[in-house]
């Protein structure tokens, strides 16, 4: 693997685990820089069924009840060519989404 | 001997209720996707084994899947099935609802009445209704919130806004009812492809002759109480609207309040609420074999959403309304405080139509009789948004 190419562990909701057919965590391959946005523009490309389900469609813009967390940091209101850690672009600690505690019926 | 399908979409996830023509006996399948709200399903009346379906979350949006198996597996158009963990590009597009606000072919991205009287944006919500074509299995079309029509040719693998409507020059008067703004009726006429009835809360009922490329709005008669002008060409709190494909020209409706007919597709409408102990309610369906049969399940008012005293009730009229018949025979006689949605009844197309409505306390009742008995097929569901039936020879 070229040093450019990063393998980051992500975890996603119940529900968009069961959309893409995945179980628990997962690997993709992030080219530099490892950003938010590198991360989710690789999982889209892998998991093409989950497009428009983390960040709308055309705007990229993230859903509101969806948060992203990374080395117990709420990232979600940072711009999405935010750095990730080291420790999330190494692997050693996984890049969360995750939805909202928010009630509802 | 033919069967039937019924098709429930709830707060939780879809069902499929089957049986054959007697009616009786039902099997259950689903919940299919579960955990999901699912606003709408219904089958293409050309290929019944397509089903399509409009999944939505508050947490991912919109998503939408289809079936071939008449609802056995399913799939998100566009998604290669046969090996899905795989690298894929271009992204999923069955999903993306985008109106059209080009210079080419769109209209501008305007503003709607906020429930303030401000003025505001519109937004992509979700997906209320879908409406298989009458010719072709591939052939879409989806009615949305905030107010707009959607069509897809490739079986809903991608989507394209008919933005005639969102660009009515009324628009800015639309505003959203209690649900949204939502789009949640679409009849295709069966005898003219050029004619589609859609209707909108809180804007009205409107029509397109020439395909979809030019609306315009159909609510002469209708009178809304809370609107200062009685004559208003929208505002109007449409609810449902039915036809009877034999009788396109004449359309029954629920609104807020009222119940209505006309017998000129639209172009005037008259009250046919008779003696019924409500006009409030949501539903509202015509017979399959006797176009002057109607169907509305009324409730309480606008401000308790439950049926009268109680007692859960159709009401039927044989004469095109006015003079109207209750129903009671198996439906519960006390202590029911459910309510039925606006997409939540349908009728089959056997000889003896059956009659199904679906409700908020998780039950689907059927009558294989035209309305004289009913009986429960499912108690325990989540609350049902909607109900479709497929005949199938």
């Amino acid at each position: 693997m070229s040093d450019s190419v990063h393998t980051v562990r992500v975890q996603i909701p119940y529900h968009l685990r069961n959309l893409a057919r995945v179980e628990g965590e997962f690997a993709l391959e992030v080219s530099e820089p490892v950003t938010i946005r590198a991360v989710l523009d690789a999982l889209e490309a892998r998991y093409p069924m989950l497009c428009g389900t983390i960040r709308e469609h055309d705007t990229l813009k993230r859903r509101a009840f969806l948060r992203f967390f990374a080395c117990e940091e709420d990232l979600s209101h940072e711009s999405p060519d935010t750095l990730l850690p080291d420790a999330i672009a190494s692997g050693r600690e996984p890049f969360l989404i995750i939805g909202a505690i928010a009630g509802g019926c | 001997m033919s069967k039937v399908r019924v098709l429930v979409g709830t707060r939780k996830g879809a069902f499929i209720l089957s049986s054959d023509g007697k009616r009786d006996n039902w099997d259950v399948s689903g919940p299919f996707f579960a955990g999901w709200e699912i606003y709408h399903m219904k089958g293409s009346p050309v290929n019944p084994e397509r089903v399509y379906v409009s999944q939505t979350s508050g947490w991912f949006g919109q998503l939408f899947q289809a079936s071939d198996d008449g609802g056995k597996t399913w799939y998100q158009p566009g998604v290669k099935t046969e090996n899905a963990g795989a690298p894929q590009w271009p992204p999923v597009k069955s999903n993306r609802f985008v109106y059209d606000a080009s210079n080419e072919t769109g209209k501008p991205l305007t503003t709607h009445q906020w429930y303030d009287g401000t003025q505001h944006p519109w937004e992509f919500k979700r997906v209320w209704h879908v409406e298989p074509s009458l010719t072709d299995p591939n052939t879409v079309y989806a009615g949305v919130e905030d107010a707009a029509i959607f069509r897809s040719t490739d079986g809903g693998a991608n989507w394209s806004e008919m933005p005639g409507l969102r660009g009515h020059g009324t628009g800015p008067q639309w505003q959203p009812g209690a649900g949204g703004m939502c789009l949640h009726t679409i009849i295709l006429d069966p005898k003219n492809p050029d004619r589609i009835f859609i209707a909108i809360s809180a804007a009205g009922a409107f029509r397109t002759d020439d395909g979809g490329k030019t609306w315009k709005p159909i609510n002469k008669g209708l009178r809304s109480q809370f609107i200062p002008d009685q004559d208003a060409e929208v505002g109007h709190c449409v609810h449902h609207v039915a036809m009877n494909p034999d009788r396109p020209n004449t359309l029954f409706m629920q609104k807020h309040w009222d119940v209505m007919r006309s017998d000129d597709a639209g172009d005037n409408w008259t009250e046919i609420s008779g003696n019924l102990p409500t006009d409030f309610g949501f539903v509202i369906d015509v017979n399959s074999n006797e176009p002057e049969t109607v169907y509305v399940v009324p409730i309480k008012s606008d401000s308790e959403h439950f049926p009268l005293d109680g007692k859960l009730r159709v009401y039927r009229s044989k004469s095109g309304g006015n003079e109207w018949e209750e129903l009671a025979k198996g439906l519960p006689e006390k202590d029911c405080y459910v309510n039925v949605l606006r997409d939540a009844m349908a009728v089959d197309k056997l000889d003896k139509c059956g009659v199904y409505f679906g409700t908020t306390g998780g039950q689907v009742y059927v009558s294989p009789d035209g309305g004289d008995n009913w009986k429960a097929i499912v108690h325990d569901l989540p609350a049902v948004l909607s109900v479709e039936v497929q005949t199938i020879p």
